[in-house]
């Protein structure tokens, strides 16, 4: 299980985000985007997902593109955007059901009630999230973290913004342990993190230039 | 696969049924519409008659165009349309899915209520059964046209308008089978041809439209 890019580059109409970028990410690692805000952070991560194609370049995971695997791909993926994907009409523990149900894994309300435990909305999981504020919203979204099995790859964007103390501790012992059984996560946040992998690669978007 | 399928109509019917009031104005403006026309051209049952399969198929043909800018929009704006393309089951099985939910919402009521609607126009028992049977076909051929049309003006402001106007020319075809049944029964020549030609263009949509719109939604989210 491998993430490569290579030699990616992307433009947003007639402005260059970004050239020439490879790295590698092995399992057990962790990639942290950083930049300052539109220097390309969340075009960098669509890109990976292969949401966007890229000006130039490619993405693959296991050495072949994922442009061509793209199903086989999504199995092992799992991208949490800045939109939350929450429905407001939905309780919170249908919401974790039904996304998981439609990324092709299906999970039990039992299973769904566990991971809202996880993140510590148990109580608020039979309240529609139209109810819910904009942190513990995000932590429905981020409960699909919880559910087993987790795919090999997590793509977050900006995973920690809005959410408290309690709950960011939480998200990094959920990541850590996710990383030490052999995931590997890419991320941004503008923060400085305690996420712990076996190796972090560091990636600032202001130098576009990788220190990997 | 299936399981995918079945959770996004099951997803759809469940978030259509929390918002009953958007699923309603489909119905009530069909409903709305129709019983208009008797009152506006007068009591001549001949004049109805003969014109009751063209403003029943029109109606429906507007009110399915109404519940359109639904489909993928909210989708698109929270976020879950992200979570739609990146699943592991292909996007053409969720677009299926998703058609098949637009129809149960803002294409069957239509059918079911489309026997009681024609009788204020006069028309015989076998002209309705007819008019109900064409429906029935050609209902889904609108949801399956609407998604492509949807999907190729997400994001795109102004939407509305511009999905009518791309969708409504390509159901010329399914208005003139659909209300021509009618006549066609009413002249004794039998509908089956002009149903059997709707059948068709059922099986053709049904085919090429998901993959269609499948595309134009990865489009529209690059």
């Amino acid at each position: 299980m491998m993430l490569q890019a290579h030699q990616l580059s992307c433009a947003r109409g007639d402005r260059s985000l970004f050239n020439g970028l490879s790295f590698e990410i092995k399992p057990g690692e962790a990639l942290w985007v950083s930049g300052s805000n539109g220097s390309g952070k969340t075009s960098l991560l669509r890109l990976l997902c292969g949401l966007t194609q890229p000006e130039e370049g490619t993405v693959s995971w296991n050495g072949r593109n994922i442009r061509t695997l793209r199903e086989d791909f999504h199995r092992d993926l799992l991208y949490v955007g800045h939109a939350a994907a929450v429905k407001d009409d939905l309780t919170a523990w249908e919401n974790v059901a039904m996304v998981s149900r439609l990324s092709g894994q299906p999970c039990s309300q039992g299973d769904a009630l566990e991971a809202l435990d996880q993140v510590g909305l148990l109580s608020k999981a039979g309240l529609p999230t139209r109810a819910l504020s904009q942190g513990q919203r995000k932590r429905v979204a981020l409960a699909r973290l919880a559910l087993k099995p987790t795919p090999k790859l997590t793509v977050l964007d900006e995973p920690f913004n809005a959410l408290d103390q309690t709950s960011i501790h939480r998200l990094s012992d959920t990541l850590n342990q996710h990383m030490a059984s052999g995931g590997m996560v890419v991320y941004t946040t503008h923060q400085p993190q305690s996420l712990r992998p076996s190796r972090l690669h560091q990636l600032d978007l202001n130098q576009a230039s990788s220190s990997c | 696969m299936l399981k995918v399928l079945g959770g996004v109509i099951q997803r759809d019917l469940v978030l259509a049924f929390r918002r009953r009031s958007d699923v309603l104005t489909t119905v009530f403006f069909f409903v709305i519409v129709t019983t208009l026309f008797p009152l506006g051209v007068g009591p001549e049952a001949e004049l109805l008659r003969a014109m009751a399969p063209g403003i029943v198929w029109v109606a429906a043909l507007l009110a399915s165009m109404l519940s359109l800018g639904r489909l993928f929009a909210l989708d698109l704006a929270d976020g879950t349309l992200e979570q739609l393309v990146l699943s592991a089951e292909p996007l053409t099985v969720i677009v299926v899915g998703k058609v098949v939910a637009h129809w149960l919402v803002s294409g069957l009521p239509l059918v079911i209520l489309s026997p009681l609607l024609a009788v204020q126009f006069g028309l015989a028992s076998d002209a309705i059964a007819v008019l109900s049977a064409s429906l029935l076909i050609g209902t889904p051929v609108l949801s399956l046209f609407g998604a492509v049309g949807a999907a190729l003006t997400l994001g795109v402001r102004g939407g509305g308008v511009l999905v009518s106007l791309l969708v409504l020319p390509l159901c010329v075809p399914v208005l003139i089978f659909g209300s021509g049944a009618v006549g066609a029964q009413a002249s004794g020549l039998g509908s089956s041809a002009h149903l059997q030609l709707l059948g068709g263009v059922f099986a053709g949509a049904a085919v090429l439209t998901p993959w269609a719109t499948a595309a134009a939604l990865r489009i529209a989210l690059e």
